[in-house]
């Protein structure tokens, strides 16, 4: 690819070409993915609350106020069903909105605009009404954030139709899938787990937009297949680590997009491993990773060589105390002994 | 007369044929669902006619309207084909939402009807966001959101008003207040049943209108559409009206005298300006026995050709969902 300056709306210091790669945290791919959907495309804003002057309440935001001004970085009050609907209602009216909510919790006060509007206007209408609508917010625990904060609710959201509902596990998801969520026709909810923002590594420096319509295996692998997605891929990657010391070879599929699921992936890997554990911080009773064993079950019974397992989150709403907080939570370990037991 | 326009006798007629229009669906639409022929929640705008059509004077072919799920008459005066919206009654395929929305959620991009909302005060944030947009894009144009007293009362309704008013959005916010939410007489749900003021607190102009007055209705609806349009930010309107018929189809109106409801009946929106007029000398009673007769001919093919049309194949069941080519 060429310099970017002729298709960009602000002239940039001419990049060398691409290749050597940048240190860079989570939270800075999801900024400079912000960033570049704002020079992209007139018709992209980022609306929330606390994202201009504070800067974003996780900072990924920071310094964006500056750079577009505050009709594109749009401070809003505590308003997440007037904002949310707001963000609805401008996505109609032929802007492409991103609007943050702080956290999975604080959605709910916006359940009826992503519910009711967002996700029903066009087949309510006929067809005739889109919403291309990007909402990003802050989900999962381990932060000591208490009961609040801290919930893993993307499988709530998992269960509408008419949402497609993201979670960027890695560093090139976060750089990547907004882009992508912007140019869908439809709304797009991002799930950005709190405590993935600080995570660093490497991506090339001409990263761009990735495919949001695939599961990724992160790690091959032929004795089990570990699913997980989000914060938790991080703690199946450390459990296949773990079993390779056991001498068992599992492999870590990151299913990157929560709704639609990518059922072929998931019935390829478990066709060749013959064993699955599922890893999913919400809680288990009609959880995601219900839905994913009940495909699972469906499509390829007879594939499986031992009852597909679960490592959910406790049943419980997640509390402030450390080891009680990290106790509600799938580990590496209990992730690694749930595969021990079903490789038997 | 106050303002040119609304004295003229050609124009008046008009009003009176789109109330008539109005009240001849409404009164037909109960019949039908009587006899079975349309089903769903059928909430009627009976007695209210005067808020849509006047509000609708005010209103360009460009600018936007958000309604809620008593919303024939908005779409009848927004221009929506009456065969659509009779055939949306029918769930056909040629009704103007495909089916899918029937009597609460009747739709039509092409002329920025945005809806047919039925999630009380859902709405609001949605005729926000459309104005926000145009206001972004720097398009001169007016978002009506139309809604209910009992929006008032909800949340949405509140972070709305906050929203519209800090950002200077172009939203004529359009209170039709009928004084019952459901069943909920205004008093016995609001400690401030003032609802004008209610908005006033936003610091957005805003005032009550007799609803029940078409000429009314058009006078405010037209200063405070002209406001909105030149910059002065949302306005709103407290229409205060009636509803003649039960909430929806199935409330036997166990809540209120038939004292009341007479009462009000002899304030008929539709009454009140044929008398008017033929008082003036601006219409007989043949020219509205006519008109009567256009109107019910319109319907009886309305009908007619609702019942014959095609229903959507099952097999589309899951279309609309998504965009077409989308998972």
């Amino acid at each position: 690819m060429t310099s970017g300056q002729t298709r960009q709306h602000r002239p940039r210091a001419a990049r060398k070409r691409p290749a050597e790669p940048v240190t860079i945290t989570y939270r800075e791919a999801m900024r400079a993915a912000i960033r570049e959907a704002l020079q992209r495309d007139d018709r992209v804003f980022l609306m929330g609350e606390d994202v201009g002057r504070y800067g974003g309440c996780f900072a990924v935001s920071l310094g964006l106020l500056e750079e577009f001004g505050p009709e594109r970085i749009r401070d809003t009050p505590l308003s997440e069903s007037a904002f949310v609907g707001a963000g609805i209602g401008a996505a109609m009216g032929g802007m492409r909105p991103i609007v943050e909510i702080m956290t999975v919790n604080f959605s709910l006060l916006a359940l009826d605009q992503i519910m009711n509007n967002a996700a029903t206007l066009r087949h309510m209408s006929g067809g005739q009404v889109g919403v291309p609508l990007v909402i990003r917010m802050t989900t999962g625990a381990g932060r000591q954030l208490a009961a609040q904060h801290s919930h893993s609710l993307e499988g709530w959201f998992a269960h509408i139709p008419g949402l497609k509902i993201l979670a960027p596990a890695t560093l090139e998801d976060a750089r990547g899938m907004l882009w992508t969520a912007l140019a869908d026709p439809d709304p797009v909810l991002i799930f950005e787990h709190g405590s993935l923002y600080n995570v660093s590594g490497t991506l090339p420096a001409d990263a761009g937009p990735v495919g949001i319509d695939r599961a990724a295996i992160r790690r091959p692998g032929r004795d089990v297949t570990l699913i997980s997605y989000g914060g938790t891929l991080g703690k199946a990657l450390a459990a296949a680590d773990r079993l390779a010391g056991d001498g068992i070879e599992a492999e870590v599929i990151d299913l990157r997009t929560l709704r639609p699921l990518d059922d072929a992936a998931i019935i390829d890997s478990v066709s060749r491993t013959h064993r699955v554990v599922l890893a999913d911080e919400g809680w288990r009773s009609g959880s995601l990773a219900a839905e994913v064993s009940a495909r699972i079950t469906e499509q390829a019974f007879y594939q499986l060589d031992a009852p597909v397992q679960r490592v959910c989150g406790a049943e419980v709403p997640i509390p402030y105390a450390r080891h009680l907080e990290q106790a509600a939570l799938p580990q590496p370990e209990t992730i690694a002994a749930a595969a021990r037991a079903v490789v038997g | 007369m106050t303002r040119s326009g609304t004295g003229d006798a050609a124009h008046q007629l008009d009003l009176l044929r789109d109330m008539m229009a109005i009240r001849q669906f409404e009164e037909r639409c109960a019949e039908l669902y009587s006899a079975g022929e349309i089903r769903g929640f059928v909430h009627l705008y009976s007695g209210e006619e005067a808020v849509a059509v006047g509000v609708s004077q005010a209103l360009t072919a460009d600018d936007s309207v958000v309604s809620t799920y008593r919303e024939h008459g908005h779409a009848l005066v927004r221009g929506l084909p009456l065969d659509a919206v009779m055939a949306e009654m029918y769930g056909k395929a040629t009704g103007c939402s495909g089916g899918r929305g029937g009597s609460m959620h009747l739709f039509d991009a092409g002329r920025r009807f945005y809806g047919g909302n039925a999630i009380v005060g859902g709405g609001l944030p949605l005729a926000v966001g459309l104005a926000l947009a145009d206001k972004m894009r720097g398009i001169s144009r007016v978002t009506a959101c139309f809604f209910g007293d009992g929006a008032v009362a909800e949340g949405e309704f509140h972070e709305s008003m906050n929203l519209a008013a800090l950002w200077n959005l172009p939203v004529l916010f359009c209170c039709e207040n009928n004084r019952y939410a459901m069943g909920t007489a205004l008093e016995r749900s609001h400690s401030q049943p003032n609802l004008a003021l209610r908005a006033a607190s936003y610091g957005m102009p805003a005032w009550p209108v007799d609803g029940m007055d078409v000429l009314a209705v058009e006078r405010s609806a037209g200063l405070a559409a002209e406001a909105v349009r030149s910059g002065g930010g949302p306005h709103f309107l407290e229409l205060r009206t009636y509803r003649f018929r039960a909430h929806s189809m199935y409330d036997p109106e166990l809540y209120r005298d038939k004292a009341e409801v007479e009462r009000w009946r002899e304030r008929d929106p539709i009454t009140a300006l044929a008398d008017r007029m033929r008082a003036d000398g601006e219409v007989s009673d043949a020219q509205i026995t006519v008109i009567e007769a256009e109107l019910t001919a319109a319907l009886d093919a309305a009908v007619a050709a609702a019942r014959d049309a095609p229903v959507e194949p099952v097999e589309s069941l899951t279309s609309n969902v998504y965009a077409p080519g989308a998972v």
